[in-house]
């Protein structure tokens, strides 16, 4: 019994060297050659840091488009799903008042047009998509505020639009902080 | 076929394609015989050295499973006390405090029995330093010891009669060096290529585009974040699990985490039949596994992808299935493949909210932690899975009026008991555990507790049920996803957690290893035609409903009272 105490207190301690020291080190000098360093992406804007390209972040002025309702209000310092179970009265209010407010500010939108990410919280509260449809339903919107043309905004959601991977897996997205920045290019 | 469903084809035919061949090589390289890895002997040499073991020493059953209580002793005592006092040690830029005694005693349990349930969130819970030296220090070696224990259950099988059953440390080491370990290293750099964070800095902060002033927590992330699959842990380093974009950044990493996180397990099964020359069991074993898996999945994206049924009402559109929970880069589809992945294996990681699922996916995921072996954790899911086998032998035996025998060992009362003790272990700890904390809920509802139990749960009546029903399950299955909307960070759930994960953990490792080691030494009967054959269709049939029928019995009336009853109220 002793020996084995012994031999797992010392075994205990190389591979700590081994899996905490060496292994996250040689890690992290790999990711130091990936974009963002290893700091995570960012996104700058003359010079300065707007955003995380993988981050989504809140938007709710009528002039830009807009993400996910976020549980935690696009708090990048925690993160967190609204864990509502999908019966819960409190929840379809809310889901309820979402899908109001959508109407309120897209007169002519028809319910079933709205497709259900614009109206439902994230897993992480961070997500930096929605949906294509999600877009297509704010492009009216967003054109009257901005005063331009209807067309380039959708061509602008278009160009924006990442098909699945490979063209085979998964779904297309829109990562919302990249369009609103190209949005915001166009005034000038 | 849409894009969606193509996806989760592709990342299932995938992680075969990489399953298989690895399962060849645990089998030879825990055998011995030359592999091309071999190169990293002086790495397992230097280590043994420092440590003072020698990897030729044999050990029995009982010797095997002393090593592995010691050295997980050890972590849990350590490691209890560097999470107490995490904030007086170094690398902590974030300013984080210590655990109270509580967490401290549940994090810790958590981590060594391979669990990862978190009732912290990484990011304000831990540090830099205990990140690394604690829950991805335990994320290796826990995995370890359920491929370690599992190979010792593979030698009492491997020659006639033994009870030599190897050297546990000498497969504990050789499984990081020649397994988890590479593996991590090229995960990570894939992870990391694709946007998750490597380096040490703090807490970034810049202002938004709409002028909000946002703090963006960070960290090395990606070393952690591969060894979580690999070793099918399943401990965030951010509070949202691979929900999160910088734990998980895109569809390619979620392929990643996804295939990682099924590899070893199925490997294990090719490797058992290999290493005891019966490829045929292996196959029979992974057949059965596999429709298993498919028979919760199937179901699961079903009820996903049909949306949920109260939004419908509310007349918007759900063409690609219910959201609530998830992100759309992955989409419901995925979501849905890895929430069966995650359960019926012990990861526990989750790429979407499984308490924002549909009531009938709740049931799924619960089902397939209670079974726990179809496929099953790193090691730990073949050990679960002989367990059934045994029953199954017995009762075969029972129907055709002989003694019960499995691989020309007679099966006798002492491991017909220890099987049995196994089987009804975890029905005991669920059913006990879920039905003291609903009395608590009910009757001390006002208790002054750091959270009160009447504000326990996020949602109310059957799906709060159905949170703390999961949250128990999961830990008995050392799984450690959640029903996140549970309060479960106070007293009550961080000690009654504990005890479950402990018990959920050691004893189905020393049964199924007990079993092995008593079968081990019998005397070996050549196979004659009277021989009930454990490698056949029928047989894998037989395991089968025995599973079905264990778990309906035990489980029904608690998943009817929980996610059945939402499934039954929605439909109204």
């Amino acid at each position: 019994m002793k020996k084995y105490i012994i031999q797992s207190i010392r075994l205990t301690l190389v591979l700590t060297v081994l899996l905490c020291g060496i292994y996250p080190m040689v890690v992290a000098f790999a990711g130091g050659f990936s974009a963002g360093n290893g700091g995570g992406e960012k996104i700058t804007r003359n010079g300065k840091v707007v955003g995380y390209a993988r981050l989504g972040q809140s938007f709710s002025k009528p002039e830009y488009f807009w993400g996910r309702p976020s549980a935690v209000g696009y708090n990048a310092a925690g993160s967190g799903g609204s864990n509502k179970g999908p019966s819960n009265p409190d929840y379809l209010k809310q889901v309820s008042d979402r899908i109001d407010t959508l109407l309120k500010y897209h007169p002519g939108l028809k319910r079933s047009e709205i497709p259900a990410d614009m109206v439902t919280a994230s897993g992480s509260g961070l997500d930096p998509n929605i949906s294509p449809q999600g877009a297509a339903i704010q492009i009216k919107r967003v054109a009257a505020y901005r005063k331009l043309d209807e067309k380039i905004v959708a061509e602008l959601v278009a160009k924006h639009t990442e098909g699945p991977l490979l063209g085979l897996f998964g779904p297309s997205t829109i990562n919302v902080l990249k369009l609103n920045l190209a949005l915001d290019e166009i005034k000038k | 076929m849409n894009t969606e469903l193509l996806g989760i084809l592709a990342t299932y035919l995938l992680t075969l394609v990489i399953a298989i061949p690895l399962g060849k090589y645990l089998a030879k390289v825990f055998a011995g015989e030359r592999v091309w890895t071999d190169f990293l002997k002086p790495l397992e040499a230097g280590i043994f050295k420092i440590s003072g073991i020698n990897p030729k020493e044999e050990m029995n059953w009982k010797q095997a499973m002393k090593a592995m209580l010691t050295i997980n002793l050890v972590w849990l005592i350590y490691g209890f006390f560097v999470l107490m006092y995490q904030d007086k040690l170094p690398l902590n830029p974030d300013g984080n405090p210590g655990m109270t005694p509580d967490l401290a005693f549940n994090s810790i349990i958590s981590f060594v029995v391979n669990c990862n349930l978190q009732h912290y969130s990484g990011e304000t819970g831990v540090t830099y330093f205990t990140q690394h030296v604690i829950m991805m220090f335990l994320m290796f070696v826990s995995c370890a010891t359920g491929i370690a224990a599992a190979v010792v259950f593979f030698k009492a099988f491997r020659d006639k009669t033994t009870e030599k059953l190897g050297n546990f440390w000498d497969f504990f080491v050789k499984s990081i060096t020649r397994l988890l370990l590479p593996l991590s290293l090229v995960m990570a750099v894939i992870l990391a290529f694709n946007g998750t964070p490597t380096s040490y800095e703090g807490k970034d902060q810049f202002i938004s585009l709409q002028g909000d002033t946002v703090n963006v927590s960070r960290g090395p992330a990606a070393g952690m974040i591969a060894i979580k699959h690999l070793g099918t842990n399943g401990g965030g380093w951010f509070g949202t699990n691979s929900s999160h974009p910088l734990e998980n950044p895109n569809y390619i990493t979620n392929t990643v985490e996804l295939v990682a996180q099924v590899i070893i397990p199925i490997a294990m099964v090719i490797a058992f039949g290999i290493f005891i020359r019966r490829r045929k069991l292996s196959w029979v074993i992974f057949g059965v596994m596999t429709v298993g898996m498919l028979l919760l999945l199937i179901p699961t994206l079903s009820s996903e992808l049909g949306g949920s049924p109260a939004l419908e009402k509310m007349g918007i559109s759900q063409a690609t299935g219910a959201m609530e929970g998830k992100e759309v880069r992955f989409g419901p589809a995925i979501s849905a493949y890895w929430s069966t992945v995650t359960t019926i294996i012990s990861t526990g990681s989750v790429n979407s909210m499984n308490d924002s699922t549909m009531p009938l996916t709740g049931a799924w995921q619960l089902l397939g932690m209670m079974i726990n072996s179809f496929y099953g954790g790193c090691g730990v899911g073949i050990l679960n899975y002989f367990i059934y086998l045994i029953i199954a032998v017995f009762i075969s035996g029972l129907m055709v009026g002989r003694t019960p025998e499995f691989l020309g060992h007679k099966v006798e009362a002492r491991e017909v008991k220890i099987a049995a003790l196994v089987t009804l272990l975890s029905p005991f700890l669920i059913l006990a555990g879920t039905a003291l904390s609903s009395f608590v809920f009910t009757n001390h509802g006002q208790a002054e507790w750091t959270v009160q139990p009447q504000n326990w749960l996020n949602n109310p009546s059957f799906h709060g049920f159905s949170e703390m029903l999961y949250e128990v399950t999961s830990s008995n299955a050392n799984n450690g996803s959640g029903f996140e909307g549970l309060g479960d960070n106070n007293a009550f759930w961080n000690i009654l957690t504990g005890f479950v994960l402990l018990l959920g953990r050691f004893l189905p490792i020393i049964g199924p290893i007990a079993i092995a080691g008593l079968l081990g030494r019998k005397k070996y009967i050549p196979e004659s035609a009277g021989t009930l054959k454990t490698d056949t269709l029928t047989f894998g049939l037989m395991t089968f409903a025995v599973i079905i029928i264990l778990n309906a019995l035990s489980y029904f009336p608690a998943l009817a009272l929980g996610p059945l009853a939402e499934y039954f109220t929605m439909l109204k």
